[in-house]
């Protein structure tokens, strides 16, 4: 069997492109160790010298302000040098290669490359093509995978509910287009959590998805009935234009979650989104700011887990 | 001393007798912080032997490692200390005293939560072999062990401490 392209020889990290194919001892490691970083954010210095000398280029072929903001404090919290690429902007628009731009930069003795790309697949394109002491951390590609957002997922589930193998988990939106929901979906099987539910309207969450190991449920009080955790996706309004949906009104009339809908849920379910929120269209305002919500902490939370993810490939070698 | 003469609970009396001491000399505010795991265990049955008032510190080296890029990132408890490091006088415990090389990281994430007025150093251990300039204000015994074999301290369940000596795993 081929070895998972995210692994060493030894079975170590070298880059994370994926929740997909990484054991649960893996997926353990990287959140004990997001947990002994959250502190940092509390101490008077909030800095620890893991990547001091190291170089992360973030490289964001796709816009993104939060994910790369936040990998940028981590980076930066770890003591890296950061250099944030607006690469939509440079020399990919004058026709040079994805794997020249990466020739180039590593050229500039890159340690991590922090991609983020519109196409399923370019970061591990990228891990195939880099020397063996550099590493790659996907921070979105297409609709393949979010690796960073599903484990503060799995960070913020576990540090409110403990324990995953008791649990029932609604993801709630756009599934069919998200790679949030893929990552989470990974990360929640391998960790045990028996009961996982995929909800919104048939156009963008088709039948087949349960192969996925998920159950699909076409209304939302079936799909949040009794459950502990509802991950509301974002709506994402290139949909809305296609056949895909009605209008957002039609969505939120059927799927938006209000605080009279969340009493189908468990009486202390968490409410969580990856961002960033459309208020009125798949969440109300009043469950956003409401007791439920874990929105905030999962940004928090998110910091730390890109720090272990950084900390933990960088002491690996190919 | 050699090493299988090492009983960990006799030591821990001597240790105990040299804080003591250490602490009548030393001014107020005065905290205990245990490097972990091994001085964790001594700095809390310090704590609670001498009849400490507060919340005892525990401190980790792992955020300031010099050997993180080859060893990786050890998960270990993280550092709480629950008292005001400005000003205060920190008594570092720990089991085994070696290179010098936790103790220095130790000490940087000490200062990465303030400016404490001082640092004394209480170990039960000093096996020797320092290779920074690193030293014990109380030390309960010394003993000469080769660098091929590995010393630390173990903890069973109803509390008590013993040392346990090993031969080094080949990288």
């Amino acid at each position: 069997m081929a070895r998972n392209p995210q692994l060493n020889k030894n079975g170590e990290l070298i880059h994370l492109l994926s929740t997909e194919g990484l054991s649960r001892d893996i997926l353990t490691q990287i959140l004990d160790t997001a947990a002994n970083f959250v502190s940092v954010s509390n101490r008077e210095v909030k800095k620890v010298p893991l990547l001091r000398g190291k170089s992360v280029f973030n490289l964001f072929f796709e816009n993104s302000t939060r994910t790369r903001t936040t990998f940028d404090i981590a980076a930066t919290r770890l003591s890296a040098d950061v250099y944030t690429l607006d690469i939509a902007r440079s020399s990919t628009a004058k026709g040079e290669s994805l794997l020249d731009t990466i020739a180039n930069l590593s050229a500039m003795a890159a340690d991590i490359f922090v991609v983020r790309h519109s196409e399923s697949g370019a970061p591990y394109l990228i891990s195939q093509h880099v020397a063996p002491h550099v590493h790659v951390v996907n921070a979105g590609d297409g609709r393949h995978a979010h690796p960073t957002q599903g484990l503060l997922d799995m960070y913020t589930i576990r540090h409110y509910k403990k324990d995953f193998t008791q649990l029932s988990v609604a993801i709630v939106g756009d599934v069919l287009h998200s790679r949030v929901a893929r990552s989470d979906i990974h990360a929640l099987s391998t960790l045990g959590c028996p009961d996982v539910r995929v909800v919104g309207p048939r156009t963008l969450v088709p039948g087949d998805l349960s192969q996925m190991g998920v159950r699909v449920c076409h209304t939302l009080e079936e799909g949040i009935k009794d459950c502990d955790v509802v991950i509301t996706l974002r709506l994402q309004n290139e949909r809305m234009s296609g056949a895909l949906l009605p209008s957002s009104q039609e969505y939120f009339k059927s799927f938006g979650l209000t605080t009279e809908r969340l009493r189908w849920a468990k009486p202390d379910a968490i409410v969580m989104h990856p961002g960033p929120i459309n208020r009125g269209v798949e969440i109300d305002s009043a469950v956003v700011d409401g007791p439920q919500s874990v929105i905030l902490p999962q940004v928090t939370f998110g910091i730390a887990v890109r720090m272990a993810v950084m900390g933990i490939v960088a002491s690996h070698d190919a | 001393m050699s090493a299988l003469q090492l009983d960990a609970e006799q030591l821990y009396k001597t240790l105990l007798q040299g804080v003591k001491g250490l602490i009548a000399a030393t001014p107020q505010p005065l905290h205990l912080a245990g490097v972990t795991s091994g001085g964790a265990w001594l700095a809390e049955r310090l704590q609670r032997d001498l009849g400490l008032p507060g919340s005892v510190g525990v401190i980790s080296s792992s955020m300031h490692r010099d050997d993180f890029a080859q060893r990786g990132l050890a998960i270990s408890a993280q550092t709480v200390l629950p008292f005001e490091v400005d000003g205060a006088h920190v008594v570092l415990v720990d089991d085994v005293l070696y290179t010098g090389r936790t103790l220095r990281a130790v000490i940087n994430e000490l200062f990465d939560y303030g400016r404490p007025a001082s640092v004394q150093l209480a170990v039960l251990v000093d096996r020797g072999g320092r290779e920074l300039p690193i030293e014990a204000k109380v030390c309960a015994a010394t003993v000469a062990l080769p660098a091929t074999q590995t010393l630390e301290l173990a903890r069973s369940d109803d509390g008590r401490l013993s040392f346990v000596v090993e031969n080094k795993k080949e990288a």
